[in-house]
């Protein structure tokens, strides 16, 4: 049986997304992957479960991977957002990205966002992961297509890259 | 002419770009003014009349867009082979989560509150859920007798065989549901207008299934159906048939609303809803000389294709013509099934009938080894199809195969006998510990082969047309309907185009699968892209060099930068042009639908897979430890997206061998959430080592075969094998789960009672 | 997303104090939520128990990790991952770390709290057998002030726990005595991340000259509730290691635990992973010898 009906104001929330400030009007309890999406089109970030077990909707707040299907809006005030518009910078890929290409990392693409975000988070806390520590760090998200396999590859030729990332 | 080979480089994803940065447009990325949301209310039950439809309290209905089966313009069935599959229910259902009607309403928040606020009372029937059951006939729940489809292959004698064995190996083997689980789940949005008729964008594999589908369901005519394909997030087969019920949902609220309709399924709806792999049991009866050849023998296949016929005869058809594997049968007598049970209907799954029998047939092969007293490897050597000999439905083996020199390669590559040896050495030598826990390790072979292209006559009735453009540029763009959802669509004929024409790669793209815009190339699935298409593309690209060399703009020689110049040249002058090129049977293919006999495809792919794993007895869970992958493959268009392919099918197939279960609770899906139905993570799949062999194909683009669904075939049955390697004790059922594996340890502990731990 | 965020109230006071007084207005009406790794799951089901959430996400009182002599208190909205990056955690209380490192994966241990793990009361939850073991002690606040009870038979039954319906978790504290100790932990799910328990087994042991002076054992994914195995520690301690004491040892886990069927796994399979990890536990300490600084 469902309980009755709460009432809910809209709230004006701010935060930094991929460097801007913004401000969105959105009820408490949207999810953050929602406002991205709709309020500020950002489609880049996908929903695949809606349940935090694909991480095709990971995003990174306040430096830390989270997938944002999970977080109400309200709990996002005053965080720094970054999604994958946000890494590359004019028309210049980030050495993730274009590793992701030169080793096969995407195929159908829609894990690829996320992904590429986990791994973004992943070399910001280890700068020379083993392949052993890319799976682990990759493990929230899930990719049908590849075998995850030239994903990994494509981190860790990314790694050894060095200072970009 | 470009000296730099484009086929076999790793050219840059055509669409990789806008995928690693976020931009490529999915469907749900796709929004239209005045756009409203659509949803779908379903069957609870999987077998009733329809006695009562309740629009329930605490909804403003009057919002709402509501559809039944009695708005349908044109005729209630998602068009396919028999036509048999209601668009909406009308009197009653046949499997949960049947569609009985749909509504729209411009918030998606309000529209899910509605969709639990419709009540549907039935009157329920009795319903069946298993092959048995559905074989008895006590309930007939389609057309006569709930058979969809039967084939009947014979080849040889095969009454005399049984007398002259000296074994006769008799056992029956199953493989179970699995969903596709695609990342991106099914979506649409469908624009209606009266003139124009209507148009569809969505996540699809077949733009000319849903463009054939929708004609039917809306009483159109085939130029006010307009079909586009969305960038597609992993499809599988889940995409091929599926998106014609979708979008048939989509435009129906389109038509009646006037307005665009958006609908897009979460997951649980997705998994519950749509077409998973068809479960199958096979029988194998097998003659078997004293020296492991095989004399002959009977197979029995049936396949559960749920509650409307949709595919089944073509699954069937494919499961039957592999039934008998790599082997040569001189005599053999399959006799296939599809038949009717009251689940969501089964469908199209990478693989596509192949995987089911060739699990039976390699499993099979490992216990003909056994009784007869031979090893894996000696038991398919001495079987082994070679160049001449026929196959089962008496197609001669043209290609130079040496299916020996692959399997003896295969077991190179993974120290198969020398790891074999020590495996069985430590897992009985080794100190079980008190814990009765330990680890048992084991190898397994698999040896298969993979027809491409539609079966038999298939491709001649499909009859693929593909177009070339030269655009304003001195560009080209490929025209097919062909869709790209990862495995590199627009990649390889992007690459076949240019290194036929000798242009640089960047010369070329590939237009949206639109069928406003291209012409039909057939349906992207069967492994035929690369090269029944990719053939087609390369026939159209040399066509529009013929008409810059006949317009006098081109010489016999050229640089792409010469091309370029005169490709403009001719579009300013007359506009684009496109060259079209149309599939032609090759001369002596011969198939007879009839006796199922004959060349059931243009050419096969062949491949030997070696799993090495580890069965822990402390969680009697199993991990694969090393898996090679080895397939003659024709050409390799691209080393990369080749060996992409071939492990993200390894990694799928490990999933259908040992992870994924569908759970059924009254012929509904329980398990309907990723936490519950369980795909490998990153952290649960081995190296897949990958290798490749080419000896060409004339049927193909460059020598090309298809590659896409061949490595969901020797996984399941590698890894069975594997399994019993390490434990001694026999698994016929794919997936195999570690509760399985527990109840069989326990069983023959209990057998052995000495052998029960501390 | 089968919910509707118009009808939800979210509210996020900036302090404890102001949070514990809401709960005391209406006690029951308001859920706390903190990373949502549980509660967003629900919602998005159209399964959350009530329309009106407070959100306790970062709130300063419960984010403290505090290092004193005798024992650490961990904030109740600490999440696995800052269990996981803590030096002392790491050190002291590997199990407990171990456990958040196979909770979910990356993204769900940067938001899920150590609180919500116990609050949520899943008999599944990866936390609690370390913490039960480690003989956790919960301290409660609500405007009532604070209590402290043991975390051992703090989950009541299936869901539930002695939580009051105006209380929060603020702070878990664990005892710094069991560096001494041998320590196994062992989770067994669907697959190697991201895999809800089918059976989890946690335990701590001090031997000396082959004798288990002092052990400590729990499950999880066994019982309604994570269960300490008080009867087979019993038959243990003060007990040799040899192969009848394993005999023992498993049947008295079998005779404790009472698992189930359900979506993910089989009563029987769990019994007999559960009596395999305890035997399992048993061997690895005989063989690991003296105790361990």
């Amino acid at each position: 049986m469902n309980p009755p009906p709460g009432k809910s104001l809209k709230r004006d929330i701010t935060f930094v997304v991929n460097g801007k400030e913004r401000k969105v009007e959105a009820y408490p309890m949207e999810r953050l992957l929602d406002v991205l999406r709709h309020q500020l089109t950002l489609t880049g970030t996908k929903e695949g479960c809606g349940e935090g077990e694909c991480g095709s909707c990971s995003v990174l707040m306040n430096g830390v991977l989270v997938n944002s299907c999970l977080v109400p809006v309200l709990q996002a005030r005053d965080a720094t957002i970054v999604t994958i518009e946000g890494l590359t910078k004019g028309q210049r890929l980030h050495a993730l990205q274009e590793e992701f290409l030169v080793c096969g990392g995407a195929q159908c693409g829609i894990c690829t966002p996320g992904m590429i975000l986990a791994a973004c988070h992943l070399l910001k806390k280890k700068a020379n992961p083993t392949p052993d520590d890319v799976r682990e760090a990759l493990a929230g998200n899930l990719c049908r297509c590849t075998g995850y396999a030239q994903i990994v590859e494509a981190v860790l030729v990314a790694s050894r890259r060095g200072s970009e990332t | 002419m470009n000296s730099h080979p484009i086929i076999g480089a790793p050219v840059p994803r055509k669409e990789g770009r806008d995928k690693v940065t976020g931009r490529a447009q999915y469907i749900d990325d796709m929004v239209l003014p005045g756009m409203l949301h659509g949803a779908t209310v379903r069957s609870h039950v999987p077998r009733g009349k329809i006695r009562k439809i309740t629009f329930g309290p605490g909804i403003a209905w009057d919002e709402f867009v509501i559809v039944t089966a009695k708005d349908i313009p044109g005729k209630n069935y998602i068009a396919l082979i028999l036509n048999d599959q209601p668009c909406l229910a009308e009197e009653s259902v046949n499997h949960a989560e049947e569609p009985i009607l749909l509504l729209a309403h411009p918030n998606r928040h309000i529209l899910a509150k509605a969709v639990a606020a419709v009540a549907i009372e039935y009157d329920p029937l009795p319903p069946i859920f298993t092959i048995e059951e559905s074989e008895t006939r006590r309930e007939i729940i389609w057309g006569t007798d709930n058979v969809f489809k039967s084939y009947l292959v014979e080849k040889g004698e095969v009454q005399g065989i049984w007398e002259r064995a000296d074994y006769i190996v008799e056992e029956e083997y199953f493989t179970r549901a699995q969903e596709q689980l695609y990342i991106e789940n099914n979506g649409v949005i469908a624009v209606f207008h009266q003139e124009q008729g209507i148009t569809v964008w969505g996540s699809l594999q077949c733009p000319y299934y849903v463009h054939k589908a929708l004609m039917a369901l809306c009483g159109l005519p085939a130029e006010k159906v307009r079909v586009v394909q969305m960038e597609t997030g992993g499809a599988f087969g889940g995409k091929e048939e599926y998106p014609s019920m979708i979008a048939g949902h989509a435009a129906l609220l389109a038509i009646k609303s006037g307005r665009p309709v958006k609908i897009i399924y979460d997951r649980m709806e997705d998994m519950v809803a749509t077409t998973k792999r068809h479960p199958s049991r096979t029988r194998h009866r097998t003659a078997v000389s004293k020296d492991g050849k095989i004399l002959g023998g009977e197979i029995d296949f049936t396949i559960d294709g749920g509650a409307y016929c949709t595919l089944s005869p073509v699954v069937l058809s494919r499961g039957t013509i592999h039934a008998g594997g790599p082997y040569y049968w001189p005599n053999i007598r399959i006799r296939a099934k599809a038949v009717a049970t009251n689940a969501p209907p089964h469908g199209a799954f990478r693989g596509f009938g192949a995987p089911q029998s060739l699990f039976a047939m390699e499993r099979h092969m490992d216990r003909i080894a056994q009784l007869v007293g031979l090893s894996p490897d000696e038991i398919r050597r001495r079987n082994f199809l070679r160049p001449g000999q026929t196959t089962t439905t008496e197609q001669v083996v043209r290609d130079p195969i040496d299916l020996g020199k692959l399997l003896d390669r295969a077991l190179e590559l993974s120290d198969y006998h020398a790891k074999k040896q020590r495996f069985a050495r430590e897992n009985t030598g080794a100190r079980v510990p008190a814990h009765a826990g330990g680890k048992k390790r084991g190898m397994g072979i698999a040896a298969f082969l993979h027809g491409a292209g539609f079966t038999g006559s298939g491709e001649r009735m499909l009859s693929s047309v593909v177009g070339v453009e030269g655009c304003a540029d001195g560009t080209l763009r490929v025209l097919v309907s062909s869709a790209e959802f990862g495995q590199g669509t627009k990649t390889i004929l992007c690459q076949i185009a240019a290194q036929a024409l000798g242009l640089r790669y960047e010369d070329v793209s590939m237009a949206q699968p639109d069928t406003m815009d291209v012409p039909n190339s057939g349906p992207t699935v069967a492994s035929r892209t690369a090269m029944i298409v990719g053939k087609l593309v390369q026939s159209a690209a040399l066509g529009i060099r013929q008409t810059l060399i006949a317009s006098g703009r081109l010489s016999d020689s050229y640089s792409p930068e010469e091309f370029r110049a005169a490709c403009r040249g001719h579009v300013a002058e007359h506009g684009p042009f496109r060259s079209l090129a149309r599939y032609e049977e090759p001369s002596g293919v011969f198939w007879d639908d009839q006796k199922y006999r004959g060349e059931a495809y243009a050419t096969f792919a062949w491949a030997v897979y070696v799993a090495e794993l580890t069965v822990d007895l402390t969680t009697y869970s199993v991990s694969v430890d090393d898996f090679v992958a080895l397939q003659e493959v024709g050409k390799v268009l691209h080393p990369v997206l080749a060996a992409g392919q071939i492990i993200g099918g390894v990694a799928q197939a490990i999933g259908f061998a040992l992870y994924e279960k569908v759970i059924w609770q009254d012929g509904r899906m329980l398990n309907g959430q990723m936490t519950n139905y369980i795909m490998p993570t990153s952290a649960d799949l081995p190296a897949i080592r990958v290798f490749f062999e080419e000896l060409g194909n004339v049927h193909g683009a460059f020598g090309a075969k298809g590659i896409g669904e061949l490595p969901m075939d020797g996984p399941g049955p590698a890894i069975v094998n594997a399994v019993e390697d390490a434990l001694g004790i026999r698994f016929d059922s794919i997936p195999l789960l570690p509760e399985d594996i527990f109840k069989a340890v326990t069983a023959q502990q209990e057998l052995e009672p000495a052998g029960v731990p501390g | 997303m089968r919910s509707d965020p118009a009808d939800y109230e979210l509210v996020a006071p900036d302090n404890l104090q102001a949070v514990v007084s809401l709960l005391a207005e209406d006690p029951g009406a308001w859920l706390p939520i903190a990373g949502g790794t549980d509660l967003m799951v629900l919602y998005a089901a159209g399964r959350l128990p009530g329309r009106k959430l407070v959100s306790i996400w970062n709130l300063p009182e419960l984010r403290r990790i505090e290092v004193a002599a005798e024992e650490i208190q961990i904030g109740a909205g600490c999440t696995y991952s800052e269990l996981r990056e803590h030096d002392v955690i790491s050190r002291e209380f590997p199990l407990l770390a171990r456990a958040a490192g196979w909770t979910g994966a990356i993204a769900n241990q940067n938001r899920g709290t150590l609180g919500g793990n116990i609050v949520n009361a899943s008999p599944a939850a990866d936390s609690l057998p370390a913490l039960l073991v480690y003989e956790a002690e919960l301290i409660l606040v609500s405007v009532r002030g604070e209590r402290r009870v043991p975390c051992l038979n703090f989950h009541t039954a299936y869901k539930k726990t002695k939580l009051a319906a105006d209380e929060l978790i603020q702070a878990i504290c664990l005892p710094r005595r069991f560096s001494g100790y041998y320590s196994y932990t062992r989770k067994v799910g669907a697959r190697n991340a991201q895999a809800i328990s089918k059976v989890c087994v946690a335990a701590l042991a001090r031997c000396r000259a082959g004798v288990i002076e002092d052990v400590r054992i729990a499950a999880g994914s066994v019982a309604p509730v994570p269960l300490r195995l008080l009867v087979t520690e019993r038959i243990v301690r003060g007990k040799v290691i040899q192969p009848g004491l394993l005999r023992s040892a498993r049947k008295a886990a079998a005779e404790e635990i009472a698992p189930i069927d359900d979506i993910r796994s089989t009563a029987k399979y769990r019994a007999a992973v559960a009596g395999n990890l305890v035997a399992e536990f048993l061997e690895e300490l005989s063989l690991a010898g003296s105790p361990h600084e």
